[in-house]
């Protein structure tokens, strides 16, 4: 009953958040124009959206296909004579389509924030809470019923949405201009300013993450180790990733997310961040060396004592989303022989061009070149990557794919971190999941509920450890074992089971 | 190079075969009338209760068998000729010659002649077969009844409660599944199941099931009249050898049977390349504290694995180690290593621990002259089992095992450990002064062989 209410109440304020989409009404103004773009440029623009000027929108998707034509022509315009520093980008369009909104969200902005994301989240909490009527333990009854959980028509829905959603917040922001603007109550409360895209984009991760982190730690309560795992990364999303860099461009320092590192965090050696932190004082010295270290020796060490684990289910943001706002459809990943075949040379594939791609730009930094080997232009090699692996598979696919593919499809198949980091899983690290002897009855609960789409019970039937560059170390396969067979742990890397047995525990045969 | 038919896909028919092809190169066919490929019959609850599909109940790939050259015929064995060493199945009327045929036939659940067992809505749980007309009778289920208290039951009884039926349970002993625990261990499994929404009824029994005019099951009758709605029986009363769709083969053939079939300590049946394994096969000489016929999933395997390599001309006697189990009552994990058994042997002490929630416990029986260890039980705390064995095969003493509990813990991190609260309870109750010695973790290359 409770899960219901939770549920609707949740729904309501998703649909009025959907909805909010239709409201506003939108205005260009040559003031709008003057405030938002450069004064030499003004005339031309003006020019260009002619048809637009003055002209009153009711309907917010309209005015943003009409803007953002027009400017795409202006652009193809300033690319035919090389005027690049005039070319206008996702934010400007954006801004000038938040500019020209007026109406009843624009005038009430902490009521629509209230109606939508607060009740939003009270649902989501209510939901998520309701778990605690059922006993402690493994609970997945249904899951391969469910329309959403099982890839079925609401499962598919979801996907589209993400997917659509992402591909707005990428490249066409200005189509969801009032939902950002949705979010500058809170924006104004942290740092004064009106939301940005990113902002709204943040603050939607983290309070996903949230809600649907304690939905987890309620669904796996009978276990510690999900319990700390859970809290770790609601930690590291809602203070390390949100609220921290808030904190440090409201005190004028340099903002990072201090766990976001290289070849993750893809344009950390770019030209514009090397420059702002060198120009930041001793705090930007700070998180270039931090940076650095972070990814050259702190997590070679890390992850030779606990594995991968350490981060990418304890505390990267992408993981953090994944193990939370993903745990619905963890038991969509690919199984077979063949989705791991494509996963190895697609994720090294990534890391090489992580790599070629910085050394290219680090190139171009220190020699000024724009060509590295004489041939290879280093911008397009940043703006490929960027795109590409950034943007489309990182982002869309990433997350919009959760409820099509699973809630790890760039942790297993792109991220070039995760590839480093398995690595030296794979060959120099005490972490394993030590399989208990004979005990294991094939049933396949680990290998279903394995997001990382890796055949545990493979491994378990045997009694061989499981030692895979893929493992994140999220121990749900040991939670859902139902007869204790597998344990995550960390010892002498000598321990580790590699070769299966011949003759599993239990028979004496020989003896 | 033989030809070697392996009729039966379970755990026990797997097995064999697998270990056949690592060891030689006959030729290897699997025939199963349950389904087209192996797969985890431990796993079929789970389907139901909507955790997993078929596919994932299914060990190997596919494409497993053909990497592998193990063909597999998805087919009735009607009659087997021992003479002419054929079999006739029942889609091909050409008959399959064998060199080596290996019986892996299974089990079959018990029915104890109740009036009324034939009904529609009647049935036990074992098969494919059983699953898929339990789903297909679920949406016309409002309340059920379960008759026999064992492992088949208690799953059943979760499956069922899982899709909103009313369960009632009829257990004939005076207590769940006390033919095999202990008291203590036992009374928290009914806690636990009562718990969980089933009307446990305890010193219950089946009289008669009764049917409306459509052939439907619509009531039961216990033994002390009283008269049970339902629109589904489930009758789990344990299981034996599959042998009777094949009697008169096996009589005509003059296989020697009784339970089940009988075996010698090679799994060798009294005819010439004829072998049987796991829940079909009957030991003539079990092993020493062994049953005749032992219906468990590790059996079945370790008889697969033996069986291999008498096979392929390396004798090899059954000789399982250290005995151990496992099950999961909803949410009670247990498992067992060695012997312990309802009732204390003369012989042994027990030493007994219940977590203040009632749903955690270990016992550790031992040999009360010499003090080794002999068998230990333990609910909701994880085991390893490589530590037990060990421990189980060297006698190791009651004082060692518990002063070293640590090392047998195989929970996961950050869970609680109760060791230090099972010392001082023993040292309370005997007056001894152990003390932990070891931790919990792997901290020896020894362990892992």
């Amino acid at each position: 009953m409770i899960q219901k209410f939770g549920l609707t109440l949740f729904l309501a304020a998703f649909g009025l958040f959907v909805a909010t989409l239709g409201m506003n009404e939108f205005r260009l103004t040559s003031e709008i124009l003057v405030k938002n773009i450069k004064a030499e440029q003004v005339q031309e623009v003006q020019k260009q959206l002619a048809p637009m000027m003055d002209k009153v929108y009711s309907n917010g998707f309209a005015f943003a296909s009409d803007l953002t034509s027009g400017i795409n022509q202006l652009n193809k315009g300033y690319d035919a004579v090389q005027a690049w520093d005039k070319k206008f980008y996702e934010d400007n369009i954006l801004a000038l389509t938040k500019a020209s909104a007026s109406g009843y969200l624009t005038d009430n902005k902490e009521i629509m924030f209230f109606l939508t994301f607060v009740l939003g989240i009270l649902g989501g909490l209510i939901f998520a809470l309701s778990g605690l009527q059922t006993s402690a333990g493994i609970k997945n009854n249904g899951v391969f019923f469910n329309p959403a959980m099982a890839r079925k028509w609401l499962g598919i829905g979801i996907g589209t949405f993400l997917i659509l959603f992402y591909i707005a917040l990428y490249f066409y922001p200005q189509f969801i201009a009032n939902w950002v603007m949705l979010t500058d109550p809170v924006s104004q409360f942290i740092n004064g300013g009106e939301a940005s895209r990113w902002f709204m984009y943040g603050f939607l991760y983290t309070i996903s993450v949230l809600v649907m982190g304690l939905r987890f730690i309620v669904n796996y309560r009978h276990s510690k180790y999900q319990v700390f795992r859970t809290l770790s990364v609601i930690f590291f999303q809602t203070c390390i990733a949100f609220i921290l860099p808030e904190i440090l461009s409201n005190l004028n320092l340099p903002s990072a997310d201090l766990k976001n590192m290289w070849p993750l965090d893809y344009s950390f050696f770019f030209n514009y961040r090397l420059d702002k932190l060198i120009a930041g004082g001793g705090f930007g010295i700070f998180l270039l060396v931090w940076g650095i270290f972070l990814f050259l020796i702190g997590t070679p060490i890390m992850v030779y004592f606990f594995g991968k684990r350490w981060y990418c289910s304890w505390v990267c943001g992408c993981g953090g989303l994944a193990e939370t706002l993903g745990d619905p459809w963890r038991q969509l990943s690919d199984k077979s022989t063949k989705a791991w075949k494509i996963e190895r040379y697609l994720i090294h594939g990534v890391l090489v061009f992580a790599i070629i791609m910085t050394i290219g730009v680090l190139y171009t930094y220190f020699t000024g070149s724009y060509n590295l080997l004489g041939f290879i232009p280093t911008e397009w090699l940043k703006s490929s990557y960027g795109f590409f692996i950034g943007s489309i598979f990182s982002g869309v696919v990433g997350t919009g794919f959760y409820p099509l593919m699973g809630n790890r499809v760039w942790c297993r198949f792109g991220c070039p971190l995760a590839a480093y980091l398995g690595i030296i899983q794979k060959y120099k690290s005490r972490f394993r999941i030590t399989t208990n002897g004979g005990q294991c009855i094939s049933c396949g609960n680990c290998s279903t509920y394995c997001e990382m789409g890796i055949d545990v019970r493979a491994y378990a039937q045997k009694g061989q450890d499981i030692v895979r560059a893929s493992c994140v170390g999220c121990g749900v396969c040991s939670a859902v074992c139902p007869r204790g067979v597998l344990n995550l742990e960390n010892a002498e890397t000598g321990t580790r089971i590699m070769i299966a047995p011949e003759v599993l525990l239990g028979n004496g045969m020989g003896k | 190079m033989q030809h070697i038919i392996i009729i039966g896909n379970g755990i026990s028919g797997v097995t064999a075969a697998r270990h056949i092809r690592k060891l030689a190169n006959h030729r290897i066919t699997i025939i199963s009338g349950e389904t087209d490929f192996f797969f985890s019959r431990t796993a079929l609850m789970y389907i139901y209760l909507g955790h997993m599909k078929f596919e994932h109940t299914k060990p190997y790939e596919d494409d497993f068998w053909a990497k592998n050259r193990i063909e597999l015929k998805r087919a009735w064995v009607e009659k087997i000729d021992f003479a002419q060493k054929k079999l006739h199945l029942n889609n091909e009327s050409q008959a399959f010659s064998y060199d080596k045929l290996i019986l892996a036939l299974g089990s079959t659940p018990n029915k104890f002649g109740w009036k009324g067992q034939g009904l529609k809505g009647v049935q036990g749980l074992y098969s494919y077969q059983d699953l898929e007309n339990l789903e297909a009778l679920s949406p016309h289920i409002k309340k059920a009844v379960i008759v026999g208290g064992g492992l088949i039951g208690v799953e059943l009884a979760e499956m069922l409660h899982s899709r909103g039926i009313e369960v009632t349970f009829l257990v004939r002993e005076n207590s769940f599944w006390n033919q095999v625990l202990p008291p203590e261990e036992s009374a928290m499994i009914n806690r636990h199941i009562l718990q969980n929404h089933i009307e446990l009824r305890l010193s219950s029994e089946l009289d008669e099931i009764i049917g409306d005019e459509n052939g439907q099951v619509k009531s039961i009758k216990t033994k002390s009249g009283e008269i049970i709605d339902c629109q589904f029986v489930g009758l789990t009363v344990g299981v034996s050898p599959n042998i009777a769709s094949l009697r008169d083969s096996f009589q005509q053939g003059s296989l020697e049977t009784h339970r089940g079939i009988l075996v010698n300590e090679f799994l060798e049946t009294n005819m010439p390349d004829v072998y049987a394994i796991g829940d079909c096969a009957e030991h003539q000489n079990p092993p020493t504290g062994r049953r005749a016929v032992e219906q468990i999933w590790y059996t079945g395997r370790i008889m697969g694995e033996t069986v291999a390599q008498t096979i392929c001309n390396r004798p090899t006697a059954y000789s399982p180690g250290v005995f151990f189990n496992s099950a999961k009552f909803f949410d009670i994990e247990y498992q067992t290593y060695g012997q312990v058994p309802a009732q204390l042997p003369a012989d042994e002490s027990t030493f007994y621990w219940e977590h203040a929630s009632g749903e955690k416990c270990i016992r550790i029986n031992y040999n009360t002259q010499i003090q080794s260890v002999t068998g230990i039980n333990t609910f909701g705390i994880r085991m390893r089992h490589e530590v037990w064995d060990k421990w189980l095969s060297a006698g190791k003493s009651i004082d060692y095992v518990l002063e070293n509990l640590p090392q047998a813990n195989f929970d996961p991190e950050f869970f609680k450990q109760h060791e230090a609260e099972i010392i001082a309870k023993f040292n309370q109750e005997t007056g001894a002064s152990l003390r932990l010695k070891s931790k919990k973790g792997i901290f020896s290359k020894l362990f892992q062989s």
